[in-house]
């Protein structure tokens, strides 16, 4: 007994494969023993599958001509002279900027459906609750599907277009807008309308100083139009209206002139605005009824009306519930752009993915670039936002 | 009271213009079919402090609430410092001027600090400039013996020190009367004291107070009258000795019966 | 120097209520149908204008719609003269006998007509297993989950692409089409989903660093693609992967793709409900002995579960509106049997489009807003605390 006392003191013998540590490697190693196994196998045969169909390896396609036109492009491209990694870039392009509008007329969309959820006025709640519950319960395909092939094919065709005035007609080959043609003087006015970005960014710094220093406060937001707005007007007129358009003719079998806007590039603008826009809406509403009400009656009971209280104490918080989910809307949208391909809008997907791989047989490489891409704006995405959220939380004990 | 002690009184609550703080004259209200406040008769004078008290439900807080205008009365009349309150925008915002309110769940703004939450009003309403309303302010949080938390967040604060900012940044529009709706009832036990030893020092600076609270130590250091409240009517109202001592109506019995070890 | 009753104010003098205020009804301007139309509708300047303009907006779409659906529609007929306006001198709506005749294709697609009751078997089953899962107070609902996660998916299999050993024949999945493959899509998307997103969660929270970075490059990497790439590598790189006499067929390789998408976004949801479990569970559940597997299946994951039921209900949700994109690698959900059937010249009119899209959105709406009311059922429920 004494011996056993007197001994000492070690942790007690662990045979080896109880150790948990010792598990834990073991089960790594065969986790990642497998996991290669996978690659490796899948490799081999693709290597041999891809030999068999004689198709090539490597990214030699990119600089290939591509020899497909793409009906939209916002930059240089022709079908005889352009590369497949041109290509790329037209489908790329096309991606943004249908994103991109489409994140704006959504978020316009969504916010003012989402605040009108909350509105007193009955008739328009529910209104606006239709809306949501039925968007956000059909696909978003059928949706692409139903405004390019049941209302954007069923328009007349060219001849008889359907004229809005002001130059505007829209048929089934798509939305034709007068062009405009900035001469000369237009320089002025887009350096007038900087300046007055500009002098409006002044002003709001100097009546922010003005309010700290004597309490008075200056109607801002007017000013702010009047620099904006009016000031590029007026430089407008003084340069004698250097604005003309180029107004879209109707001829016997065409349109002549003026901008040509795609009935798909229409559908999916539409299509993806509108779906988002539900989506938006719920995460507005939420984030507003995130904010207790108390905040309101404090605010109030302060003496604060309620247009100050919504500016100064509602929104700022409404808004740190918003944004991280609004952010994941905004990628969603981008993402769902890609339902291009079922009505064969030129993104990136459409373009790459769908003719280029189709050409040159080059799954692998082709797929991983498309893949790559909307990994990128995912995650730089998903970066910007964990910065955004730690800058602004709420500080706690 | 040693809150009270080490300070001359560095506030002076604003006088009022009638001798009449708030007169509440055949009040009614309804929510949906629910007769929430019944017939309704209470006159405070300046200076006056009242504590309200009842149980759950019998409607103290919606009465208060409506005296500035967070709920709308439906019958009856309310008269503060002379001002009849309707729905006549300009005259709430009159009377909401003259009134200040702690809450009790604080409903400090958590996006703003400390100090900020006491300059917003002054600055946004009464249109001083910054330096002034910080000036204000601090005062204010000295008075409430916590001006080294200025700079804090809300959330970085304990519930009696919220209460007190909250306390601190309704006197910072020099209210005339100040409104408590059940200021210590969401504070862990060792924080009430505190904030209690502020409300007294308020007390003793001379301001109108209408509290509704369940701290009846409270309301026998400083009220000069206890009105009880069950079922939306006034049921009963006393001095603080005689409240305690003789209650006359059976429910106040009963009331006191529970709520007093 | 008590007041009397009826004295309009109560002064520093005591006071006590000698007769109890009975309630009374509130005063007429405040019920009834004028005071809420006030209230709501009609309270400011603005309101009323904003009533007015809604309610013109509705005047015009409901009528509308009521005409295309029903007033104006085509209700018989065998080709597209029944629904042209040209042959019935009427203004036509909806085309309904287009849906009629195609509504078998609608449903089973190709499938060989004489092998249709085997759909209908796959509905059946289909559906008990949902019932038997969803009602609360079902009895033996361990066995149910057997039933749906093992059970069925084998049956079901079996039962639709036919095994000639019993007597079943083979129907190719290209023949499979419409409601069929939706559901075939949802069903397998919803099966795998949730065991593959339970072990990508808990492999994210793993404290073993190569089990943790798998997981974590896995689900960030299927959640920053869009589906329909997912779609496109599982349908044109997987037969690359494979061996050539294993290629899987069109389906399958949807259902991969599917499949992986739909766990990555699961894993997310069950994450959450991981981290909302308080880690006295877990501390609890080692206290007593059980190891990490028993932690989990018998203490941790049911309650996990529970608390993610209506996220879990969402993503299932938003499943069941993806399964339209097998669409773009083509495969003929129900989506493209429209699509097919739209264009078919027999019954090539202007209001043929429309009709079959409305009875696409019919299906949908049907399903997503039956499963959004089951999730807020279950938020209602959970929040009050019931047991179950």
């Amino acid at each position: 007994m004494s011996s056993e006392l007197s001994a000492p003191l070690r942790p007690a013998r662990v045979v080896f494969y109880n150790d948990p540590r010792f598990r834990s490697v073991v089960y790594q190693l065969i986790l990642c023993a497998v996991v290669a196994f996978l690659i490796y196998g899948a490799a081999r045969n693709a290597i041999d599958n891809l030999a068999r169909a004689h198709i090539a390896s490597g990214f030699g396609f990119w600089n290939d001509t591509a020899g497909f036109d793409i009906s939209q492009t916002l930059i240089e491209y022709s079908p005889r002279a352009s590369t497949y990694g041109r290509a790329f870039w037209v489908g790329l392009l096309n991606t943004l900027l249908v994103a991109g509008l489409g994140i704006f007329f959504a978020t316009i969309l969504g916010f003012v459906v989402g605040i009108s959820r909350l509105s007193r006025n009955w008739l328009l709640s529910k209104v606006a609750g239709g809306y949501v519950e039925t968007i956000r319960n059909l696909p978003l395909l059928l949706q692409l599907l139903f405004w390019y092939n049941a209302v954007l094919k069923t328009l007349p065709d060219i001849r008889e277009s359907i004229v809005i005035p002001g130059g505007v007609f829209l048929n089934n080959r798509g939305l034709f807008l007068p062009l405009p043609i900035f001469k000369d003087g237009f320089g002025a006015v887009e350096a007038a309308l900087l300046a007055g970005i500009f002098a409006a960014i002044l002003v709001y710094f100097w009546a922010r100083k003005r309010q700290q220093q004597t309490g008075q406060q200056a109607p801002v937001l007017w000013i702010t139009l009047v620099l904006v707005v009016g000031l590029p007007l007026a430089m407008f007129g003084l340069a004698g209206f250097p604005l003309s358009f180029e107004f879209p003719q109707a001829g016997r079998f065409n349109i002549t002139g003026g901008i040509e806007v795609l009935p798909e590039f229409v559908a999916l603008l539409f299509g993806l605005s509108i779906y988002t826009a539900a989506f938006i809406a719920e995460v507005v509403r939420a984030g507003i009824l995130a904010v207790s009400g108390g905040q309101t009656e404090a605010a109030y009971s302060l003496g604060l009306r309620p247009g100050p209280t919504l500016r100064l104490i509602v929104v700022p918080q409404a808004m740190r519930v918003i944004i991280p989910p609004l952010t994941s809307q905004y990628l969603n949208l981008t993402k769902n752009s890609s339902l291009a391909v079922a009505i064969g809008y030129p993104d990136l997907v459409q373009v790459f993915t769908g003719t280029v791989l189709n050409q040159t047989g080059q799954a692998v490489e082709v797929v991983a670039i498309t893949m790559l891409v909307y990994l990128v704006i995912s995650l730089v995405t998903s970066l910007l936002m964990n910065i955004y959220n730690s800058r602004i939380a709420l500080r706690e004990r | 009271m040693n809150v009270a002690d080490n300070s001359a009184p560095l506030l002076k609550p604003a006088k009022l213009n009638t001798a009449v703080a708030v007169e509440l004259i055949g009040l009614n209200k309804w929510y949906g079919d629910f007769h929430v406040l019944r017939d309704i008769n209470l006159k405070i004078m300046g200076g006056e402090r009242i504590v309200i008290c009842g149980p759950s439900g019998s409607g103290k807080s919606t009465m208060i609430r409506c005296i500035n205008r967070l709920e709308e009365h439906q019958a009856g009349r309310i008269v503060v410092d002379g001002v009849e309150l309707t729905a006549d925008l300009k005259k709430i915002d009159e009377v909401r001027r003259e009134i200040g309110m702690v809450f009790q769940h604080f409903n400090l703004f958590p996006h703003l600090t400390v100090l900020d939450n006491c300059t917003l009003a002054l600055i946004w309403v009464r249109k001083m400039p910054r330096k002034e309303a910080e000036e204000v302010a601090l005062h204010y949080l000295e008075r409430v013996k916590i001006p080294e938390q200025a700079g804090k967040y809300p959330g970085q604060l304990s519930g009696g020190q919220q209460q007190r900012v909250a306390i601190a940044r309704a006197l910072c529009m020099n209210p005339k009367i100040m409104l408590f709706d059940e200021p210590t009832s969401a504070l862990d036990p060792e924080m009430v004291k505190e904030v209690l030893d502020t409300m007294v020092a308020l007390a003793h600076d001379g301001m109108t107070m209408l509290v509704v609270t369940h701290e009846m130590g409270f309301a026998r250091q400083v009220a000069n009258r206890i009105v009880f409240m069950d079922e939306g009517q006034i049921v009963e109202a006393n001095v603080p000795e005689d409240f305690f001592a003789h209650p006359q109506h059976e429910r106040t019995k009963l009331f006191l019966s529970q709520i007093l070890q | 120097m008590t007041m009397a009753e009826g004295d309009l104010a109560v002064t520093e003098t005591a006071f006590v209520r000698r007769t109890t205020i009975a309630p009374r009804p509130p005063p007429a301007e405040m019920t009834g149908a004028v005071a809420w139309l006030r209230e709501n509708l009609l309270s400011t300047p603005f309101n009323i204008a904003l009533t007015v303009m809604i309610a013109l907006l509705l005047v015009w779409v409901i009528p509308e719609l009521v005409k295309f659906l029903f007033v104006d529609a085509a209700w018989s007929g065998s080709d597209r003269d029944a629904c042209l306006e040209s042959v019935q001198h009427r203004e036509i709506g909806a085309c309904w006998p287009f849906v009629w005749e195609r509504l078998p294709y609608f449903i089973y697609g190709s499938y060989p007509i004489p092998q249709r009751w085997r759909v209908d078997m796959f509905f059946v089953m289909l559906a008990v297993g949902t019932v038997w899962l969803l009602w609360l107070n079902a009895p033996r609902r361990d066995l149910g989950t057997i039933y749906f996660f093992v059970v069925l998916p084998i049956a079901s299999f079996i039962l639709l692409s036919g095994w000639a050993a019993i007597g079943l024949q083979p129907v190719d999945t290209v023949l499979w089409g419409g409601v069929l493959v939706t559901i075939v899509v949802a069903s397998v998307g919803i099966v795998f989903s949730l065991p593959l997103g339970i072990l990508l969660a808990l492999g994210r929270r793993s404290r073993m660093p190569a089990v943790r970075t798998l997981s974590v490059i896995f689900i960030e990497f299927v959640r920053g693609v869009p589906l329909v790439t997912v779609l496109f590598m599982a349908s044109v790189m997987l037969p690359l992967f494979v061996p050539e006499r294993l290629s899987p067929d069109k389906l399958v390789r949807a259902l991969v793709g599917i499949a992986i998408f739909a766990s990555a976004y699961m894993a997310e949801v069950v994450r959450a409900g991981l981290q909302a479990i308080p880690k006295g569970q877990y501390e609890g559940a080692m206290a007593v002995g059980l190891g990490y597997w028993q932690m989990m299946r018998l203490v941790i994951l049911p309650q996990a579960l529970k608390v993610t039921i209506p996220n879990i209900v969402n993503t299932y949700i938003g499943l069941f509106k993806d399964t339209t994109l097998v669409f773009t690698v083509g495969i003929f959900d129900l989506l493209r049997t429209i699509e097919v059937a739209r264009i078919d010249p027999k019954w090539a009119t202007p209001v043929t489009s429309t009709t079959g899209y409305v009875v696409a959105a019919i299906f949908y709406l049907i399903f997503c807003y039956g499963m959004s009311r089951y999730a807020r059922a279950m938020e209602a429920r959970l929040a009050r605390g019931d047991r179950h």
